[in-house]
């Protein structure tokens, strides 16, 4: 068994590839399930309901979906330029930060200049957290999947000191949680009465932005001339250490808005559970859309589904709502090997 | 006598190429036979099926009568083939003794038998010529050296069939000569060799039988004793070869001096040590020497890609301050680099993607930041029209590109901007006698538009046809400048090989 190297897939190839690893998703998934003792039919249909079979199920699909084009994105414009950001959660948490930091209060603007201004310092935050392992690694070599990916942890810590002190919520009665965002740093609803948050506006924004800066301008081709080729992209002229530096701002500024449209347009203020791996599941995102920007937006809405249908499902299925982290898992699985695919063939013998 | 190999019918298909078209021949005890051919013509494939590295699509191997089972090196290796790749495949932290052993023993082995290994591989230097200390660490060693650690390893697994692959790119003419009195006597004992070359005259020397091969297929069989140079290159092209000619032009100005330039020791390679050296427009300065000497560091200076850690560089009458490979770029210094494939181009993007590599910035390709991608496209385009770039589309991605058509591109992309010096390293290696012909003719062109240019190649027949003036490099030193004709091949091998430097 071996592997030989193929020339570039065409279009419908790239457009097969992610497919075929939902659909064996699917089917692994569906021995799971009938290890467990439910009919997989069922449970897949359940999934599908509770995720897209009514308006309600949708909006919320959408809304679960914002952060993950946020943590997609940042991943996706990392990876491009083979800096291996793994902390995006770290990156989001600093978003949240900020927007309680900023928005409870402590400006007294209109909410036209205060939402911009929380944004623009959130993504500034996002980026620092970013810099000094980009740093590190231009500088001295140090692998930035180590660095970015401990930094998650001390991160969390941080904000759990912060909302015992300084960010606590004195009318919390006490819970670890920090006080809740004025209506001036509020993202308002799309639909009056729904979850659903112009977070999400603001995230397909920034994907077509991405898409935009990846596709068109000389600072994607940098970063994605770095990315395939670092040698030969400095040998051009290209400076390498450079493009990473602004890789590495680009990306934590997309993780910390995911944080920054949680606080201010759902959850209103910041605890310890903001995120539910929201920064670990962009990885899955921006791999399932290939790094490609607008495919982000697709399979962040995939994903979410998948979330928000096996929490219903599991209400009426009795099967654990763990599927869910198990599906994401083996489709990520699949979708690193269908990506091998789509570069090599395989040989028997 | 029945034949110690014999290739039947065999063929290999990459999708749509065939990269081998029902070869056959029979190789017989005794015997050197050269296959010969230009890069892409089939070679490497066909030794790799031989060896076992890819099973072929159709076809038989049989070595000593018995077939060889398909894509199993081990069943090559103990059927008594063995090869000498082009790229060495040492331990560099390891002994020649337990690189020679290495694997030979079993896994269980209680320890390796040093002394007999020891006796027996200074038997074998003793016998063929190969001189090498047992002892001595591989990363110690000359090319020559290990190139002679990699034969004795073959011997020392009891091969009978050696398959040598250009193995006299990294060699001086002194250590070719001596590689060629081994083969006789290792030929005299009984062993048969199979030697892969694109060079004739070493094809020559050193063969009884030649094989031409081209476009996949066997385009000839000759016995080196009734053929001609002429009549291989010939059938190794399909058409008669001409050689580039060099007319007079009259010295231009000073373009790029340096003036005892050093730069810092890095990893293994070999530094500068207070260089001296100047190019002036119009004329090919060609740098002959081992690879190894300190060509990839002053290749690296001029490209920019290194800056000088002491002594003075001036380029086009100004002494350089910043050095980067864009500062290199706007002084107008073209580069074409040693190794087209990791460091000339990007391979997984697209022909258009690679031309504006070093012009992307420039206002002809974008503005404040956005690239104009048909301005890109219209100038691959051209590239492609202008230097007759065989490939489908300029958005097919480079690595679907051969070695020439790569070359082809780099040309155009690093010529385009009409540059007052280029650096031309290793521009031909590996490239066939076509594509070899037309980089000579540009780079001949370049030179009557009034360019500086630096020839660096491992190819002494390349220097002596292309340079204007030659200079040595041996130990991160320059001999002096000899003018064309000045120096014998004999003299210019003594000065690669470092005798007569510190005089010059």
């Amino acid at each position: 068994m071996r592997l030989e190297p193929k020339p570039a897939p065409s279009l419908g190839a790239t457009l097969l590839y992610p497919v075929l690893a939902v659909a064996v998703t699917l089917g692994i998934t569906a021995l799971l399930v009938l290890a467990a003792g439910a009919s997989p039919y069922s449970v897949m249909h359940l999934v599908w309901k509770g995720a897209a079979g009514s308006q309600f199920a949708l909006l919320e699909t959408l809304t679960r979906a914002t952060p993950l084009i946020f943590t997609g994105l940042a991943v996706a414009v990392a990876f491009r330029a083979k800096l291996w950001n793994i902390g995006a959660e770290a990156q989001l948490y600093a978003g949240g930060v900020v927007t309680v930091v900023l928005g409870t209060g402590a400006l007294p603007l209109p909410a036209f200049l205060l939402i911009p201004l929380i944004m623009v310092v959130a993504m500034a935050a996002g980026a620092l957290l970013l810099l000094g392992p980009a740093l590190l690694k231009t500088r001295f070599g140090v692998d930035e999947v180590v660095t970015t990916l401990l930094l998650n942890f001390i991160v969390l810590l941080f904000v759990s000191m912060l909302l015992e002190g300084p960010l606590k919520d004195p009318m919390g009665l006490g819970w670890p949680q920090s006080s809740r965002v004025i209506a001036e740093a509020q993202l308002p609803r799309i639909i009056q009465g729904k979850r659903l948050h112009y977070g999400f506006v603001i995230a397909l924004v920034a994907a077509l932005a991405l898409w935009f800066v990846m596709k068109k301008t000389a600072l994607g081709y940098e970063m994605r001339a770095v990315g395939h080729n670092a040698q030969a992209a400095a040998f051009a002229g290209i400076p390498v250490n450079a493009v990473l530096m602004k890789t590495a701002l680009l990306s934590g500024g997309l993780a910390a808005l995911a944080g920054f449209c949680e606080v201010s347009g759902l959850k209103g203020n910041l605890t310890l559970d903001l995120s539910p791996g929201y920064g670990y599941t962009g990885i899955v995102v921006a791999m399932l859309a290939m790094l490609n920007p607008i495919g982000v937006v697709a399979s962040a809405i995939f994903v979410a589904g998948i979330f928000v249908g096996a929490d219903a499902m599991s209400r009426s299925a009795g099967v654990p709502s763990y599927i869910a982290d198990v599906m994401v898992a083996t489709a990520l699985l699949t979708m690193v090997v269908a990506i091998l695919f789509t570069r090599f063939r395989l040989r028997w013998k | 006598m029945s034949p110690v190999l014999r290739l039947s019918g065999i063929t290999k298909r990459f999708g749509a190429l065939v990269a081998n078209d029902a070869i056959s021949f029979d190789l017989a005890r005794g015997e050197v036979v050269a296959l010969l051919g230009e890069n892409g013509a089939g070679k490497t494939t066909l030794m790799n099926i031989l060896f076992g590295h890819y099973v072929a699509d159709e076809g038989l191997v049989e070595a000593f009568g018995k077939p060889l089972p398909p894509g199993d090196p081990r069943a090559a290796l103990e059927a008594g083939i063995g090869m000498v790749h082009q790229h060495f495949t040492l331990a560099d932290n390891m002994s020649v003794l337990e690189n020679i052993a290495l694997g030979t023993q079993g896994l269980w082995g209680w320890k390796l038998d040093r002394k007999g290994a020891r006796q027996r591989i200074e038997q074998m230097s003793r016998e063929f010529g190969l001189a090498v200390d047992p002892g001595a660490l591989v990363g110690s060693l000359s090319v020559g050296e290990r190139q002679r650690v990699e034969i004795l390893k073959a011997l020392y697994r009891d091969a009978k069939i050696l398959i040598l692959d250009e193995p006299t790119a990294v060699l001086t003419p002194a250590e070719t000569d001596a590689l060629f009195a081994t083969l006789k006597l290792l030929v005299a004992q009984g062993l048969s060799i199979i030697f892969i070359s694109h060079k004739l005259n070493e094809v020559m020397a050193v063969s009884d039988r030649v094989l031409v091969l081209r476009g996949g297929k066997l385009a000839g069989e000759r016995a080196t004793a009734d053929s001609s140079r002429g009549e291989l290159a010939a059938l190794m092209v399909g058409k008669e070869v001409e050689q580039a000619s060099v007319p007079p032009v009259e010295p231009g100005p000073l373009q790029l001096v340096l003036n005892a330039v050093s730069t810092a020791r890095r990893g293994s390679g070999q530094s500068l040590e207070r260089i001296s050296l100047s190019l002036r427009g119009g004329v090919i300065t060609g740098l002959a020497g081992v690879s190894g000497n300190g060509q990839a560091s002053l290749a690296a200076l001029i490209a920019g890609t290194e800056a000088p850690s002491s002594g003075e560089m001036i380029v086009r009458g100004a002494a350089v301050q910043e050095w980067s490979p864009r500062a290199a770029l706007s002084a107008g210094i073209a580069r074409i680099p040693e190794d087209r494939h990791a460091v000339g181009t990007i391979a997984d993007m697209s022909v258009t993607e690679n031309v504006i590599a070093e012009q992307y910035r420039t206002p002809r390709f974008g503005n404040r930041g956005i690239l104009d991608w048909r301005a890109a496209r219209r100038f691959a385009e051209q590239i492609i029209a202008d230097y007759d770039v065989k490939c489908p589309s300029p958005d097919s991605r480079i690595r679907l590109l051969s070695g020439g058509n790569m070359q082809k591109l780099i040309l155009g992309r690093a010529l385009d901007p009409e540059p007052a010096v280029i650096l031309a390293n290793q521009p031909t290696r590996g490239l066939d006698v076509g594509a070899v012909g037309y980089v000579h003719r540009k780079l001949i062109e370049a030179r009557e538009r009034g360019a500086a240019i630096l020839l660096i190649s491992e190819d002494l027949e390349e220097i002596l046809a292309l340079s204007d003036r030659i200079i040595v490099m041996s130990k991160g030193r320059l001999s002096s400048a000899s003018q064309r004709g000045e120096r014998s091949v004999r003299e210019l091998g003594e000065l690669m090989a470092g005798h007569g430097m510190e005089a010059a």
